[in-house]
């Protein structure tokens, strides 16, 4: 018969030694690997069932837009937002309608068959420019600040812009530039409202070849509305082009992506444009 | 203006049909929506690019012509949202295509699926897949 031997005293502090050792390298390991689980390399963005069903994560943050954020499907502007802007368009001036005419876009309705698109951005490789990298193709983007200004970091173009928060003025009569000049202020602890002027007029507002003049002014607004949520409202005021100011972006809604998302490049290069022109394009022109 | 209203009518139904992020670079006025095409092919070469990726294969049409084919889908971030990769296909592979044709029948046109050597099925079109987006 074998009767089970107790410890002594001694035994039992080396035992429960180690037992505190492996519970703390388990706990280090269990750290480590969700730590590695939740590192993403390549993102294309969240999927969109996350996108709809994603919970409030609770109160927003004080003045704080920092984050990785996905507006899904409804940031790159698929074919039910065309009528939806095409509504919430202001009516062109006579010279917006004669730019208007000039645009030949593959999208929205004036879209012109694939072989007589002449949009500079998927057809010359010129950049997108502002505010098209937020009306269309507005893929997940990274915020982040500095102490004096908020850096938008786009995946669209793997492009950046720098929003001045120092106080600044805008610039009076600034040479035209793809993405403007921008400055932004908290209009409250949870609104950031971005204005820009001097766009190069070389570029589109959208895909649907909407046009602007190099007087157009845009107003951004930001509202972090939980830890998971913000919303982008945009206007567009430019009297040379439209009637009236409008509203381009309603309270679209993005999303927070987990902190150590790393996100796909999608830049359309000028070579991968003129690939596509040769092979598909130039095949599909009316016979 | 009664054309053009039709126009949006039309791109409606059609959108409601085919709901996705459907040509972010151009709409479908170029393709014989609607209509399908089925090529059993080898592919000859596929590029991963902006704005859109396309395959290229060779297949004989219904007249039983040996025609290289030139297929697009999305771009590389739509499509892998999808689980397609730049490695999808190599040329020589054998596969059947799905695809919408263009009008002036041209051998060019939008893939809705691909039917793989190994047997797995490749779709373009619809709504997202939602297992395939994990990374």
């Amino acid at each position: 018969m074998t009767v089970a031997r107790l410890p002594d005293a001694g035994e039992d502090r080396a035992m429960s030694l180690y037992v505190k050792r492996v519970i703390v390298v388990a706990s280090v390991v269990s750290m480590l690997s969700s730590a590695a689980l939740a590192q993403i390399w390549n993102s294309p963005g969240l999927p969109e069932e996350e996108i709809k069903a994603m919970p409030p994560g609770g109160e927003a943050p004080r003045r704080d837009l920092t984050g990785v954020w996905d507006a899904g499907f409804a940031g790159i502007g698929i074919m039910e937002q065309e009528a939806e802007r095409e509504a919430a368009r202001a009516p062109f001036t006579p010279l917006g309608e004669k730019m208007a005419q000039r645009n030949k876009p593959g999208n929205g309705p004036r879209l012109a068959p694939v072989g007589e698109i002449n949009d500079p951005l998927s057809t010359l490789g010129d950049p997108s420019g502002f505010p098209r990298l937020v009306n269309y193709e507005l893929r997940p983007l990274q915020i982040a600040r500095t102490s004096n200004q908020v850096l938008m970091l786009y995946m669209f173009e793997k492009r950046y812009r720098v929003i001045w928060t120092d106080g600044r003025a805008l610039p009076k009569n600034p040479d035209p530039r793809w993405y403007g000049y921008s400055v932004g202020r908290w209009e409250d602890d949870y609104t950031f409202v971005v204005e820009t002027i001097g766009m190069d007029d070389r570029t589109w507002l959208d895909n649907s070849g909407d046009p602007h003049s190099t007087d157009l002014h845009v107003e951004e607004r930001y509202r972090r509305v939980n830890q998971n949520t913000l919303e982008l409202t945009v206007v567009i005021t430019d009297p040379k082009v439209y009637t009236k100011p409008w509203t381009m972006r309603n309270r679209l809604r993005l999303r927070l992506m987990p902190p150590d998302t790393d996100l796909m490049e999608m830049i359309p290069s000028a070579s991968e444009s003129q690939a596509y022109q040769r092979v598909i394009s130039s095949q599909t022109k009316s016979q | 203006m009664r054309v053009k209203l039709l126009g949006i009518i039309v791109s409606a139904v059609g959108l409601f049909v085919a709901p996705g992020p459907a040509g972010a670079h151009h709409g479908a006025a170029t393709f014989d929506t609607g209509k399908e095409v089925t090529l059993k092919g080898v592919v000859t070469e596929w590029i991963w690019a902006n704005p859109h990726c396309f395959l290229k294969f060779d297949a004989k049409d219904d007249t039983g012509t040996m025609r290289n084919w030139a297929v697009e889908t999305q771009n590389p971030v739509s499509m892998t949202a999808r689980g397609w990769s730049r490695g999808a296909f190599k040329a020589g592979d054998e596969v059947t295509v799905k695809l919408e044709p263009v009008k002036n029948g041209a051998p060019v046109g939008r893939i809705l699926t691909v039917l793989l050597p190994n047997g797995q099925t490749l779709v373009a079109v619809g709504p997202q897949p939602a297992a395939a987006t994990a990374q």
